[in-house]
């Protein structure tokens, strides 16, 4: 008998935090959460405006007038204890989740709340260290380098991992020394609101605003602010290309995440023993089903030598048909709901396109009937096509339990297949050949090459794409120097002039 | 409104159903004329953006492939590699989306419907341009 949370009760509705405290949107307009468990309507949040946007933007601006001055040490201390909080409600944070977003109880325990607890704690250490720098350029200069937060940044979060993207984004932009505004999804609003409802009381009011809306209504008068200085946005090509555009109205650098079509392969190294690590080998390629595979790194594409293809997809397809799927709130449930309808509605398109395609079925290829309430929730089977890849289930992002396998005779051609995209953010390889596990990651063009691993993102590996899947690389400290302007102290102790005028 | 495919020689690489010109509708009278890009990439991709007329910016990396009851769509020329064999179709969905898109408040998204077209088709439709077309 495995462990099923309670549903939570949430408030009827939740206001935009702004300068310490939950407020109602300037014109009093809401709009309806619902969860896609069952399309239920849970809550409401602020439809905020420009208005909400400006009112966010006067907190912030006066909140950096000393917390630009703040120390590391109060930075940190206050990273610190909002991790603390955050383990001291880890469960209660993860139910909430699960209702939001529709994913299982098992991923927001193990994976989402327990990542954001260790992505404060990983910002709060590394600014403890870190250093400015100081050259003698000759006998009399001297140059000074020091980081200063770079001012009030905009950011504009996804709805896959509600709170973890949002912690990704405001860890290091607050350890920095930056005041922030957030615009969380409009698909997904609700745990930051009861993370602030936890941690707000630890934060200076105005550093951390969180303002609720549409994108256009919300995400543009934000994005194309004057009194930003900087956007961070992680979502799709087409907005990333229109925030980049708002930000350039202002010049101001942003950083992006949109997503991937990342391959994994499997070499016939991984067929030489039945063994664990063929059992993990296994399990990797069926790792496109976790988070309903709504994860920009879904290893949406299984490359597979073709000498073990047969022997490797007969267990791929049999630990894949073995997915429990049920109730998001059952710890035994493997795979919950997709987060909404026209997300539910997109993948079952993209299935028809793959069968229209010429695309084999291997498994699943429908919509999963869960029974009772459920029925009115947005389920789908985890699917495998096999097809090539020119497909465009092979080549578009459906960010759904769908993975499409396809067969390589070399490795040049397994490079060549796994390179033919648009995008670059993840990669798995799977070898046993010390030679294949470092040359292999080598020629593949994206950001993460997980080898003989996939799905992992501890902090302290940077994580981001190429090529159409953005810029920037997160969950390391080198995301603390987008966050941050370089100041250059050029000094000089030489009292004489230099003969010019 | 005239049938579609009846003629190879006026048929259109984008077409839309009545609930998505009618739902542009609705849009128009607040926002004035329309856009549609085609997006790729995760959380909301994979999915047309509408925006008012100018204002998400194409250029020589972009594809215009005809207009939606008059609203151009464009695609990105590299996206469009793996779609040149298709036809589109612009219809909605109820659901809440979450980018820039002009109809995300209205409880309903756009979508695209694809089917494959046939040889002739391909050899009809003439090559789609780069940049701005409208």
């Amino acid at each position: 008998m495995s462990e099923v949370f309670n549903r939570p009760e949430l408030k009827e509705s939740y206001g935009n935090y702004i300068n310490g405290a939950f407020v109602a949107p300037v014109d009093g307009h809401y709009f309806d959460v619902t969860t896609p468990i069952d399309g239920s309507v849970i809550t409401k949040v602020p439809r905020s405006n420009a208005k909400d946007v400006e009112a966010a933007l006067d907190a912030a601006h006066a909140a950096y007038a000393t917390w630009k001055d703040s120390s590391v040490t109060e930075r940190s201390n206050m990273l610190l204890k909002i991790a603390d909080i955050v383990e001291a409600n880890h469960h209660a944070l993860a139910a909430v989740e699960t209702l939001d977003n529709g994913k299982s109880i098992r991923e927001t325990v193990f994976a989402d709340i327990a990542l954001v607890i260790d992505h404060f704690r990983y910002f709060a250490g590394v600014i403890r260290a870190e250093e400015g720098s100081v050259s003698e350029l000759d006998a009399t200069t001297v140059s000074v380098n020091i980081k200063e937060p770079i001012g009030v940044v905009a950011q504009i979060i996804p709805w896959n991992f509600p709170l973890l993207m949002a912690a990704w984004k405001i860890a290091p932009a607050l350890a920095a020394g930056n005041c922030v505004i957030v615009k969380p999804a409009e698909q997904t609003p609700v745990s930051i609101c009861a993370f602030m409802e936890l941690v707000g009381h630890l934060i200076p009011a105005g550093v951390l605003n969180v303002i609720h809306g549409f994108g256009p209504e919300a995400g543009k008068p934000l994005a194309q602010s004057p009194r930003v200085h900087k956007v961070a946005f992680t979502g799709e090509t087409t907005t990333g290309r229109l925030i980049m555009q708002y930000a350039s109205e202002n010049l101001n650098p942003v950083t992006m995440e949109l997503g991937g079509k990342s391959p994994n392969i499997f070499f016939p190294s991984v067929m030489d023993a039945d063994d664990e690590y063929l059992n993990k080998a296994v399990e990797g390629a069926v790792m496109f089903a976790l988070n309903q595979g709504e994860v920009c790194t879904c290893p949406s594409r299984i490359l597979v030598h073709e000498d073990i293809y047969d022997a490797f997809m007969a267990k791929v397809v049999e630990r894949t048909n073995a997915i429990k799927m049920g109730s998001p709130f059952d710890m035994s449930t493997m795979m919950g709901a997709q987060a909404s309808e026209d997300q539910f509605n997109k993948i079952m398109n993209y299935i028809d396109i793959g069968k229209e395609e010429g695309a084999e079925v291997l498994c699943g290829g429908g919509a999963a009937e869960l029974g009772g309430d459920l029925n009115s929730g947005y389920y789908i089977q985890p699917t495998i096509l096999k097809g090539h890849n020119k497909m465009r289930v092979f080549q578009e992002e459906i960010f759904g339990p769908v993975t499409c396998v396809t067969t390589f005779k070399t490795t040049e051609e397994a490079l060549e297949i796994a390179n033919d995209t648009l995008y670059g953010l993840g990669a798995g390889v799977w070898t046993r050949d010390a030679h294949e596990a470092y040359q292999v990651p080598r020629a593949i063009e994206a950001g993460r090459v997980w080898v003989n691993c996939y799905h992992a993102y501890p902090a302290h590996a940077p994580f981001g794409g190429y090529k159409q899947s953005g810029f920037g690389r997160e969950t390391h400290l080198m995301m603390l120097n987008h966050y941050r302007q370089n100041k250059n102290l050029l000094i000089s102790y030489d009292k004489n002039a230099l003969g010019f005028f | 409104m005239a049938p579609f495919f009846t003629n190879l020689h006026t048929m259109n690489r984008v077409d839309f159903t009545p609930e998505a010109k009618a739902l542009m509708d609705e849009l128009r009278d607040f926002h004035g004329p329309l856009m549609f890009h085609q997006s790729g990439g995760c959380c909301d991709g994979s999915s047309p953006m509408c925006f008012p007329l100018d204002e998400f910016k194409v250029g020589a990396s972009d594809v215009y492939l005809g207009a939606v009851d008059g609203a151009p769509f464009y695609m990105s020329a590299s996206q469009f590699e793996y779609w040149k064999h298709t036809h589109l179709t612009l219809h909605i969905t109820p659901g809440r989306g979450s980018s820039f898109s002009l109809e995300i408040p209205t409880g309903k998204r756009f979508l695209i419907q694809s089917r494959l077209l046939s040889h002739e088709e391909i050899e009809a439709l003439p090559e789609p341009r780069l940049g701005k077309q409208h």
